[in-house]
C-alpha cells in the first residue's frame, strides 16, 4: 500500500493561534496548524525552533498562554498530562523517558494502566478479576512485542537495554495505550541507517495497521520525506511552513531557514 | 514585654547554632548535591576531638589545629571511600549513604572518646549582661556565639566570591559538565567537606561549650533540616534567617502556647512549622521554582 | 544442576506472571512454609521466640510496608515507628473501648487508621520529593508520640501513660505463649505479605515504580501522580500500623505511647536498605540481618575472649550498621535479596561458569 492511496480523514487536532513564554523568553509565537486523522505530519525545523515545546503543549505538559487546541471537536485550555493520555495522546520523548528499574515487559504494561481497572483490594487478593485483567492485557502487550521484535528483552530491566532497543521499548508503551494520535520525539535520533531503517518500517506500520495517526519531530530530511503525509516547519517559534514534503522543500522561506540568507 | 525580650533573643540564640548546623547542610548540597544528613553527626565528632584533645592535656591551640586535621582527614576519608563510589547516584541514595555515614560516625567517635557529657571550656566569658536598665538578662556567651557565626558567614560569603567558590558552583550544577571542563570533582569535594567539617567544628565548639559536648547533639542537629525546608537548600542567608526564625518561634511557642497543651512542643514544633512550609510553599522562604523539562 | 529451568516450558499466560514460575522455586517455598509453621514449633525455645522470632515478623512486616513506600514508590520516610506507634494506640483502643471485636477486624482497622494518617503526612509528597519528604516525615516522628501521652484519652487516661495489650483471642483461641503469639504473627504476616506482593506485581505496583523511575513521564502516560502516591502512602501505613499493632499485642504486651523513637524508624529503613529496595523478600531477609547484629555482638566477642561493655556494643553496632549501609549502597543497592538472585542464577547453571 503506498501512501497515495491512504485514507486521510477529517481533522483530528487544530492548535490555533498557541503562544508560549517562559518568563520573557518566547518559545512559540501564535502558531496554527492541524493534525488529520489516519495521517503522519512531521514537525522540523532547526534545533530550538520549538518543537518539542510544540507537542509539550499538545499533550498538556506545558500550558501555552495564548491560544486553543481542539482534539476531536473539543477545545481545551488547560489540561494536565494524565487527562491528555486518558483522551487518547500518546507519546515518546527525544531523551528516552522509561522507567529504568523495570522490566520491558513491565514497562509497556504501565501503558495499558489506563485501560485497567482492578484496583488496590482486587490488586491484593489477586485470584479472580485481578488476574483475568493481568492475562487479557498481557495477550495485547504481546501482540505489540512481537510487532515490534522485542521478544528477546521481554524481562529484560530496561536500564540494560542499548538505545536503541529503548527507544523502541518507549515505541511500544506509547503504542499499548492504543493512542488515537502518537506523538513521536526524535524518534531515530542517534540511531544508525539499519536502525533507522527499522524503525521507519515500524512507524509505517503503525499507522496503516493500527490506523494511528502520528506527529513526529524528526531532523532526519530522508526520513521525512519518505514518511510523511505532511510537514510543519518551525524556525525561532513561529510556523514558516506548511505542505506536503515536495512543497516544503521548495519554500524559499524553508531554504533559507535551514541554509541561511545572504544578506 | 521585657520577659518576652528575654525569650525572644534565648530563642535567636538557639537558632544561631541550628544555622551554623544547616550552613553546613547548605554548603555541600550547594556544592555537590548531596544532602548531608551527617552534618549533626560531624558537630559531635569534631567537638569530641576536640575536647578530647584537650582532656589529654594539650592546650586550646593545638587541639584545635589536631581537630581541623582531623576533620580534613575525614573530608578525604568521606570523599575516598564513599561519594567516589556514588557519582550520579540519585539524591535519595546519596541521602541514605549519609545517614550510613552518620552512624558511623557516631559510634566512632563515642567508641574512642565515650559517651558520657564533657564540660568544654574554651574561655568564653559567660557572665550575663543586662540590657535595658536590667531588665532583659542575656549571656554574654550568647553574643560571643553570634559574633562567631557571624565572621564565619562573612569568610564563606567572600569565599564565593574566589575562583574555587566559583568552581563549587559549577560543580554543583552539573557534575560531568563540570568534569570535562577541567574542574576536578574529588579534589572539590574534599575542599566542601573539610569546609562542613570546619563548619561543624565551630558549632561543636559553640555548642559544646554551651550544653557539654555529648551524644544528644546529634538529634539536636536534626533540627537544621526543617531550618533548611524554610531557608530553602542552597541559600546561605536562607540558612542563617531560617535558623534564627526556628529558633526563636520554638522558644516563644512553647513559653507561651506550650502551657495549653501541657508542654513539650519544643521538641516538634520545627518539624510541624517546616511540614506546614511544605504543604504551602515547598520552595521556602527564598527558594526559587524549578522549571522541568523533558 | 538441581535449580534448572531448561525443558520447562511455560504454555500460558497465567503461568508466566506466578509469582514463582520454577517447581524448583515453589517445593523450595513450600517447605520453607512448613519450616516456619511446623518446623520451629517442634524445636525453638521461649528465648528464641521472644529475642528474634517475633520482634523479627513484626519488625518484617514493618518493613516491607516502609519498602512499598521507599523501595517501590521513591519516597523516603523517617516516620515508619511513630506509624506504627499509632497502629498500635489505634489497636489498642478498639480492643479495649469496644471489647467483643475479633482481633483480625481491630487489625485491620487499626492499619486503616494508621493508613489515613499516613495519607495526612504523605500529602507534602504531590509537591516535593525525595529528601525533602524526610523532613515531613520527621514531623510525623515528633508529634505524633507527644500527642499520644499529651492527650490522655489515646491512653484511656491511664495514670501511668502505660498501655497494656489485652489478652489475645482468635475465634476462641487464646493466644498466650510464646510458640501461639509467634504461629499468630507468621499467619498474619504470610497472609499480609502475599498481599503485597499480588499488588506490586500488578496495577498498584507498576504505578508505584512508573512514579519512582520517572514521574513526569509516568504522568505522560496517564499515571496521576496524586492517586499513585497517596495510595503507596496509605499502603505502606496500613502494613507498617499493623506491623505496630502487633509489635505492642505479641512482643512487647505494654509499652508506653512515645516508646516509638526514630531509633526504630532508623532501623526498619536499614532493614530495607540491606535486605533490598523494591523486594518483598529483601524486607525480610532485611529485618532478619539487621535483628541478628545485635544478638552476633553482644554473644560472639565473649566467645572469642573479649569483654566489652554495653556501651561499648552499642557503639560499635552503631559503626557496623553505618558502615553496612554504606557498603551496601555503594556495592549492591539492591541489597540481600539481589545477592539471593544472584545465587540462585548460579545455581541454575552450576557447576558450569557460563
Amino acid at each position: 500500500m503506498t501512501i497515495a492511496q491512504k485514507k486521510i480523514g477529517p481533522t483530528l487536532l487544530k492548535v490555533d493561534n498557541i503562544s508560549l513564554s517562559f518568563g520573557g523568553v518566547k518559545a512559540l509565537t501564535d502558531i496554527s496548524f492541524e493534525i488529520r486523522e489516519h495521517e503522519i505530519l512531521a514537525i522540523i525545523g532547526p534545533n530550538g525552533a520549538g518543537k518539542s515545546s510544540m507537542l509539550n503543549c499538545i499533550n498538556g505538559f506545558y500550558h501555552p498562554q495564548q491560544g486553543t487546541i481542539t482534539f476531536r471537536g473539543e477545545a481545551r485550555k488547560q489540561m494536565r498530562p494524565h487527562e491528555a493520555a486518558s483522551h487518547g495522546i500518546a507519546r515518546t520523548f527525544q531523551n528516552i523517558a522509561l522507567f529504568k528499574g523495570m522490566s520491558t515487559l513491565d514497562n509497556i504494561m504501565t501503558g495499558r494502566l489506563l485501560k485497567m481497572k482492578a484496583g488496590l483490594l482486587s490488586s491484593a487478593i489477586y485470584k479472580g478479576p485481578a488476574e483475568r485483567e493481568q492475562i487479557q492485557h498481557r495477550e495485547y502487550c504481546e501482540k505489540i512485542i512481537d510487532f515490534l521484535e522485542i521478544q528477546a528483552i521481554r524481562k529484560v530491566p530496561v536500564g540494560r537495554l542499548p538505545y536503541g532497543l529503548q527507544k523502541r521499548v518507549e515505541l511500544a508503551r506509547a503504542l499499548a495505550a492504543e493512542p488515537t494520535l502518537l506523538l513521536l520525539d526524535e524518534p531515530m535520533a542517534g540511531m544508525n541507517l539499519e536502525e533507522k531503517q527499522d524503525m521507519c518500517r515500524f512507524i509505517l506500520d503503525v499507522n496503516d495497521e493500527f490506523g494511528t495517526t502520528i506527529c513526529l519531530i524528526e531532523h532526519d530530511m530522508g526520513v521525512v520525506m519518505d514518511i510523511s503525509d505532511r510537514v510543519v516547519v518551525l524556525d525561532y517559534g513561529r510556523k514558516i511552513g506548511d505542505g506536503a514534503p515536495e512543497d516544503v522543500k521548495n519554500n524559499q522561506a524553508v531554504i533559507d531557514a535551514y541554509l541561511g540568507v545572504q544578506h | 514585654m521585657a520577659f518576652f525580650f528575654e525569650v525572644l533573643i534565648g530563642g535567636l540564640m538557639a537558632g544561631v547554632m541550628y544555622s551554623l548546623v544547616a550552613l553546613g547542610f547548605v554548603l555541600i548540597f550547594k556544592a555537590s548535591g548531596v544532602f548531608n544528613f551527617a552534618q549533626g553527626a560531624m558537630v559531635l565528632f569534631a567537638g569530641l576531638f576536640f575536647v578530647g584533645f584537650m582532656e589529654l592535656g594539650m592546650p586550646m591551640v593545638v587541639s584545635l589545629l589536631l581537630t581541623i586535621a582531623v576533620m580534613v582527614l575525614l573530608a578525604g576519608v568521606i570523599e575516598r571511600l564513599v561519594l567516589r563510589h556514588l557519582v550520579n547516584q540519585e539524591g535519595i541514595i546519596l541521602f541514605m549513604a549519609t545517614i550510613g555515614v552518620s552512624f558511623f560516625l557516631d559510634g566512632f567517635g563515642q567508641t574512642i572518646w565515650g559517651s558520657n557529657v564533657r564540660q568544654l571550656d574554651i574561655g568564653i566569658p559567660t557572665d550575663p549582661i543586662f540590657l535595658l536598665d536590667g531588665d532583659i538578662l542575656i549571656q554574654s556567651f550568647d553574643l560571643w556565639a553570634a559574633l562567631v557565626a557571624g565572621t564565619l558567614l562573612a569568610i564563606l560569603v567572600v569565599f564565593q566570591k574566589t575562583r574555587i567558590g566559583r568552581a563549587l558552583r559549577a560543580v554543583a550544577d552539573d557534575h560531568q559538565a563540570a568534569q570535562s571542563v577541567g574542574i576536578p570533582l574529588n579534589v572539590i569535594w574534599i575542599i566542601v567537606w573539610a569546609i562542613a567539617g570546619l563548619v561543624a567544628l565551630v558549632a561543636g565548639v559553640m555548642w559544646g561549650s554551651k550544653l557539654g559536648v555529648q551524644p544528644a547533639i546529634v538529634s539536636l542537629a536534626l533540627k537544621a533540616l526543617p531550618v533548611l525546608i524554610l531557608g530553602g537548600f542552597t541559600s546561605i542567608p536562607g540558612a542563617i534567617l531560617g535558623g534564627l526564625i526556628i529558633g526563636a518561634g520554638e522558644k516563644l511557642a512553647e513559653v507561651y502556647i506550650g502551657p495549653l497543651f501541657g508542654g513539650g512542643i519544643e521538641n516538634w514544633f520545627a518539624y510541624v512549622l517546616a511540614l506546614g512550609f511544605l504543604l504551602i510553599r515547598p520552595q521556602g522562604l527564598f527558594g526559587e521554582k524549578i522549571i522541568e523539562r523533558v | 544442576m538441581f535449580y534448572r529451568e531448561s525443558g520447562q516450558y511455560k504454555t500460558s499466560y497465567r503461568a508466566d506472571q506466578a509469582i514463582f514460575t520454577i517447581p524448583q522455586d515453589r517445593v523450595f517455598f513450600a517447605l520453607l512454609m512448613l519450616a516456619a509453621f511446623v518446623g520451629i514449633p517442634l524445636v525453638a525455645t521461649n528465648y528464641i521466640y521472644t529475642a528474634l522470632l517475633i520482634p523479627f515478623l513484626c519488625l518484617a512486616l514493618a518493613a516491607l510496608g516502609l519498602n512499598i513506600l521507599t523501595g517501590y514508590c521513591g519516597q523516603l520516610s523517617l516516620g515508619t515507628s511513630a506509624f506504627m506507634g499509632v497502629g498500635a494506640v489505634a489497636a489498642w483502643n478498639l480492643a479495649t473501648r469496644v471489647p467483643d471485636l475479633n482481633i483480625l477486624v481491630v487489625f485491620a482497622l487499626a492499619g486503616l487508621v494508621t493508613a489515613a494518617v499516613g495519607m495526612f503526612f504523605g500529602l507534602p509528597s504531590l509537591r516535593i520529593k525525595g529528601f525533602y519528604l524526610a523532613v515531613a516525615t520527621l514531623a510525623a516522628q515528633f508529634f505524633l508520640p507527644w500527642l499520644f501521652v499529651k492527650i490522655s484519652w489515646f491512653t484511656n487516661h491511664a495514670a501511668s501513660g502505660v498501655i497494656t495489650a489485652p489478652q489475645l483471642t482468635l475465634f476462641g483461641w487464646s493466644i498466650d505463649t510464646p510458640m501461639e503469639k509467634y504461629l499468630f504473627a507468621l499467619g498474619v504476616v504470610t497472609l499480609l505479605a502475599l498481599a503485597a506482593k499480588n499488588l506490586v506485581r500488578s496495577n498498584p505496583g507498576r504505578q508505584w515504580m512508573a512514579i519512582r523511575d520517572m514521574d513526569i513521564a509516568a504522568e505522560i502516560i496517564g499515571i496521576r501522580p496524586v492517586v499513585a502516591k497517596l495510595t503507596a502512602f496509605a499502603v505502606s501505613s496500613f502494613f507498617i500500623g499493623i506491623a505496630g499493632a502487633l509489635y505492642l499485642f505479641v512482643y512487647l504486651g505494654s509499652a508506653e505511647p512515645d516508646g516509638f523513637t526514630i531509633t526504630m524508624s532508623f532501623q526498619v529503613l536499614f532493614m530495607i536498605i540491606i535486605g533490598g529496595l523494591g523486594s518483598i523478600l529483601g524486607s525480610f531477609l532485611g529485618a532478619f540481618f539487621i535483628l541478628l547484629v545485635p544478638i552476633f555482638l553482644t554473644r560472639v566477642p565473649p566467645m572469642l575472649g573479649f569483654d566489652l561493655s554495653t556501651a561499648l556494643v552499642s557503639h560499635l553496632e552503631f559503626m557496623v550498621f553505618g558502615a553496612l549501609i554504606v557498603i551496601f549502597l555503594i556495592v549492591e543497592p539492591h541489597g540481600l535479596a539481589r545477592l539471593w538472585q544472584i545465587t540462585k542464577e548460579k545455581l541454575r547453571i552450576w557447576p558450569f561458569p557460563y
